[in-house]
């Protein structure tokens, strides 16, 4: 095998590759932070919300759950443009990972919140706190510290999921990959090398959720 | 929005959607019974007296799971040839996801072996049974009762996984919605039906976990 031919297609193909792991970081990025938020709300819904909230955000959970991610990318590419929203592969493929990510976020905060005591809500009501203010400053600090591990796996998930663009045509890391393979034939090599930076993002995330998760750990849980 | 639904063209191919989603739950089939296999293996690996067992067996967990696995797919489909080792794109896609189904599984079974009570496997020794007596009878029944919903979910997981093999070109239930969708140009109902489909068998897996779990399940008294 002649590495030192795909040592020079690295270094000459370094713009390319660098730029597919920025998209990568990018579409990640974009996906854990917007899915968080929309996964937060959904969550406190699906928990604590009447039925008419409480509905529709389980069903959003179960259906996007029950979905593959692939098709969930596809669906949302192919459907956007189809229905008149046209939006670019990068922003449907983001959209896509986003809502899946939202799913996950939302079940794993019900998972934390379903383990706190209703007796800390009837507490914080006892001295007079609003439903806000009782999220805020009891349950969710609290729920922070169960559902932090997960939360960090799911991140994880949402780089793996990235790859899923290429299919739909967004230039990250897998899709460049592909284009540098069709030019130079260099099967394995590339795919080695892709997965050995898709490991070592995978890998500092989880040690950074390792990090955080000991610091959190609380020395006893007293269950009252 | 004025777009008109019109179903008629993708229930003219059901019998094809049918076949595809069979495939998929075959592939998931045999991929978790090889991968559970591998990762029970994996699991009582990271469990063994020896450091450097222990420390393969968490090498493999670690990088199978920091993996995504269309790489590892698309690696063994279109990178092995290059090494001499030629697979079909249906073996080479099983091979794919039951190595990643290995460190899940292991996991799942490492968790398992830890829920084992020590005074059980104590209780075995004061009786005189072997090493390998105690595992067969004590260890390994406790531990597949109380791995069961994590397999369940496992399952589940790979069922959805087996999506990615359209991108090799297995005939499965997504490589078929996206020919009829360029086929056809009804979008919206093909996705729609794929996803439904989807949605309707791992609800229907969970069901059929459910029952398996009241069945095996002791009732935590």
């Amino acid at each position: 095998m002649d590495w030192s031919y795909f040592f020079n297609e690295v270094v000459n193909n370094r713009d390319a590759l660098l730029h597919g792991t920025a998209i990568t970081f990018a579409v990640s990025l974009i996906a854990i932070l917007a899915g968080t938020v929309l996964g937060i709300v959904i969550g406190i819904a699906v928990t604590y919300g009447n039925k008419p909230l409480r509905w529709p955000a389980r069903l959003y959970i179960d259906i996007i759950r029950g979905t593959p991610v692939l098709v969930l990318v596809l669906a949302t590419f192919y459907v956007s443009s189809a229905v008149g929203f046209n939006l670019t592969a990068f922003q449907a493929g983001a959209l896509a990972l986003t809502l899946f990510c939202a799913s996950h976020v939302g079940e794993i905060l019900r998972g934390a919140l379903q383990s706190l005591s209703r007796g800390q809500i009837e507490a914080g009501r006892a001295i007079g706190l609003t439903f806000g203010g009782i999220f805020r400053y009891i349950l969710f600090p609290q729920a922070l510290r169960y559902a932090l591990p997960t939360w960090i796996t799911a991140a994880v998930e949402m780089v793996k999921a990235s790859t899923l663009l290429s299919v739909i045509g967004v230039a990250e890391l897998l899709l460049t990959t592909q284009q540098i393979i069709s030019n130079n034939f260099l099967n394995m090599q590339f795919y080695l090398l892709a997965g050995v930076i898709y490991f070592l993002i995978d890998f500092a995330i989880e040690q950074v959720g390792r990090f955080i998760g000991r610091r959190l750990e609380q020395p006893t849980r007293r269950m009252v | 929005m004025n777009y008109h639904f019109n179903f008629a063209p993708i229930f003219d191919q059901w019998p094809i959607l049918l076949s595809g989603i069979g495939l998929g739950l075959l592939l998931a089939l045999v991929s978790i019974a090889i991968g559970s296999a591998l990762g029970l293996v994996v699991a009582f690996a990271s469990r063994a007296p020896n450091r450097w067992l222990r420390s393969l067996a968490f090498t493999w967990i670690s990088i199978l799971r920091n993996l995504p696995i269309l790489v590892i797919v698309l690696f063994l489909f279109f990178g092995m040839p290059q090494l001499g080792l030629s697979l079909d794109k249906i073996t080479s896609f099983i091979v794919a996801l039951s190595l990643y189904a290995s460190a899940y599984m292991a996991e799942v079974f490492r968790g398992g072996l830890l829920s084992v009570p020590q005074g059980l496997i104590e209780a075995g020794q004061a009786i005189g049974l072997t090493s390998f007596r105690i595992k067969r009878y004590i260890v390994l029944p406790i531990m597949f009762r109380n791995a069961l919903p994590a397999f369940g979910n496992n399952f589940i997981s790979l069922f959805k996984d087996t999506s990615l093999a359209a991108t090799i070109a297995v005939p499965e239930l997504t490589f078929y919605a996206r020919k009829i969708n360029s086929e056809t140009f009804r979008v919206i109902e093909v996705w729609l039906v794929a996803s439904l489909l989807y949605i309707v068998c791992c609800y229907a897996i969970t069901l059929v976990l459910r029952a398996m779990e009241k069945r095996l399940v002791l009732e935590k008294t």
